[in-house]
């Protein structure tokens, strides 16, 4: 915590985990997406299915998904917005088992077809948790450049994809490793301290045995 | 140096001992942390200083929030004031009034600054707004005032809790009058001493204050506690800034807040499910938001 954790964020009300924390979830979710939104579906749990309505909750998500951060004030206009480009936007709710009491599950599809699922948790303040990535339990908050890696689940990808960044003097902060079964795909979530380059993802994206790649970059736009 | 204090002892020490102001002990202590430079921190304070004063002026009495409880009185306080029929002087009159207007700006999906919360956002901006509009003070020592507010909060945070649903809602409406006192008191030109029991002042008038929200809304009674935790904040300066001392010490008072919030149950802390979040005019609010 740190100062402007106290007095700050500026952010739209009325709820920092009702609102800004759904903001969150959708804009992390959107740059994870990699291309621009098709169509969402939103399916709700817990709180943010009892008392998203009087919080805004469904119009931040959707602000989010829009790349809209968490203090712009075009947030209640959201739903507007996403008809006027195009977009699809379905609710409902969502069946997870034993997930955080303010969570989500976005099934997002892109204009060119790629496909994402993210289950988003709003673990108080505004500060959120990815739990879940394509039916893969994760864990990252989207406060720092993330690299997902899909892989099937022979070895030699782990170091593959950390001397890389070695290479790029990318600093790993956290580490993950995650498999759906032995010898299936697996997922490694890395948060890490820079930027990882373009030309990078682009690289890992054609290495053998990588399935998907998916990045999260702090800068605009990306 | 200390990162982060987790008693208000601490910062005063380090004020006293270093000769330097209550506010520039946490200036310093954010540029240790961040590692950024004094100037940036403090034009960073100065963006939530102004982002406070364009979210006051932004207020818009037409608004109603998605329930339809919360809206319009921030208007009614203004018409009000400007009568000349008011019972509080104008200092007061106008703190009320401010602090209504953000919390209704809040629950309208406006944008505010969470001051520590989005729940208490109305409390410091009325406080300091007010002052500095009234007093004409210069915006850079509104800034070192609203540092004084974070150094406040950050013990606070770190020693009790600063979340409704962890300590109940003297976390949050106590927290920002305890913030917002020791500010004023800064302002006013008050020692060390001085600001750390305004805090405590205030703090201890918000002991025990539970999180009832109707219907789980950061509405009612969310708005018109802003204004008791402002008005609560001026007053606990004023006796401040009179030489009273608050006899339990200004940390021990923030302990007891941690003890305390533990202490009260889970239906009391923003889960809705006791006090007036159950009155029957509540549950009928609650029924009508999920149909
Ligand atoms: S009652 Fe609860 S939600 Fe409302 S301001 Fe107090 S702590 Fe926040």
């Amino acid at each position: 915590m740190n100062v402007f954790d106290i007095i700050g964020p500026v952010m739209v009300g009325p709820s920092s985990s009702h609102t800004a924390g759904a903001v969150k979830i959708g804009y992390v979710s959107r740059k994870l997406l990699a291309e621009p939104l098709k169509k969402a579906e939103i399916l709700l749990y817990g709180s943010f299915l009892a008392t998203g309505k009087g919080h805004g909750t469904t119009l931040a998500l959707v602000a989010g998904l829009l790349g809209m951060k968490t203090d712009d004030s075009r947030i209640p206009d959201s739903m507007r917005i996403a008809e006027e480009r195009g977009i699809e936007i379905i609710f409902g709710e969502a069946e997870l088992r034993d997930a955080h009491p303010n969570s989500v599950q976005l099934i997002l599809t892109g204009i060119d077809g790629r496909k994402l699922e993210v289950v988003g948790e709003s673990i108080g303040g505004s500060r959120i948790n990815i739990a879940g990535i394509d039916g893969i339990s994760t864990n990252f908050s989207g406060d720092y450049p993330t690299l997902i890696v899909h892989n099937l689940d022979q070895p030699g990808h782990v170091a593959e994809v950390t001397s890389m960044l070695a290479h790029k003097s990318v600093n790993i902060a956290t580490m993950q490793l995650y498999r759906a079964s032995r010898g299936g795909y697996a997922v490694m979530v890395i948060e890490c301290d820079q930027e990882v380059p373009k030309e990078s993802i682009a690289w890992l994206e054609h290495l053998e045995g990588v399935q998907k790649v998916t990045y999260y970059s702090l800068k605009d736009g990306e | 140096m200390t990162m982060s204090f987790e008693k208000l002892h601490e910062i005063a020490d380090c004020a006293l001992e270093r000769h330097i102001p209550f506010w520039k002990v946490i200036l310093e202590d954010d540029c240790t942390e961040r590692n950024i430079s004094a100037e940036e921190s403090f034009e960073t304070m100065r963006r939530m200083y102004r982002a406070m004063k364009e979210a006051d002026e932004a207020y818009d009495a037409e608004l109603r929030s998605a329930s339809g409880m919360a809206g319009g009185d921030g208007a009614k306080l203004e018409q009000f004031r400007m009568q000349g029929s008011h019972l509080v002087g104008d200092y007061l009159s106008e703190v009320m009034e401010k602090a209504v207007k953000m919390a209704e700006s809040n629950a309208c999906m406006r944008r505010i600054v969470a001051a520590p919360t989005a729940g208490s956002c109305g409390v410091i901006p009325a406080v300091l707004l007010t002052y500095e509009k009234q007093k004409g003070t210069e915006e850079d020592r509104m800034v070192e005032a609203l540092f004084v507010a974070a150094g406040i909060g950050e013990v606070i945070a770190a020693s009790a809790s600063i979340a409704g649903a962890e300590g109940g809602c003297q976390a949050e409406i106590g927290s920002a009058s305890a913030m917002a006192a020791g500010s004023v008191t800064y302002l006013e030109n008050g020692g060390e001493e001085d600001i750390v029991h305004a805090a405590a002042l205030a703090l201890k008038n918000m002991l025990g204050l539970t999180c009832d929200p109707v219907a789980g809304l950061v509405e009612v009674p969310c708005i018109k506690r802003n204004v008791s935790g402002a008005v609560n904040a001026v007053t606990s300066a004023q006796m401040a800034l009179a030489g009273i001392r608050s006899v339990i010490p200004p940390d021990e008072v923030i302990d007891s807040m941690r003890r305390i919030g533990k202490l009260l149950p889970a239906c009391l802390r923003e889960t809705s499910q006791e006090g007036l979040a159950t009155t029957p005019t509540g549950q009928q609010v609650a029924k009508r938001m999920r149909g």
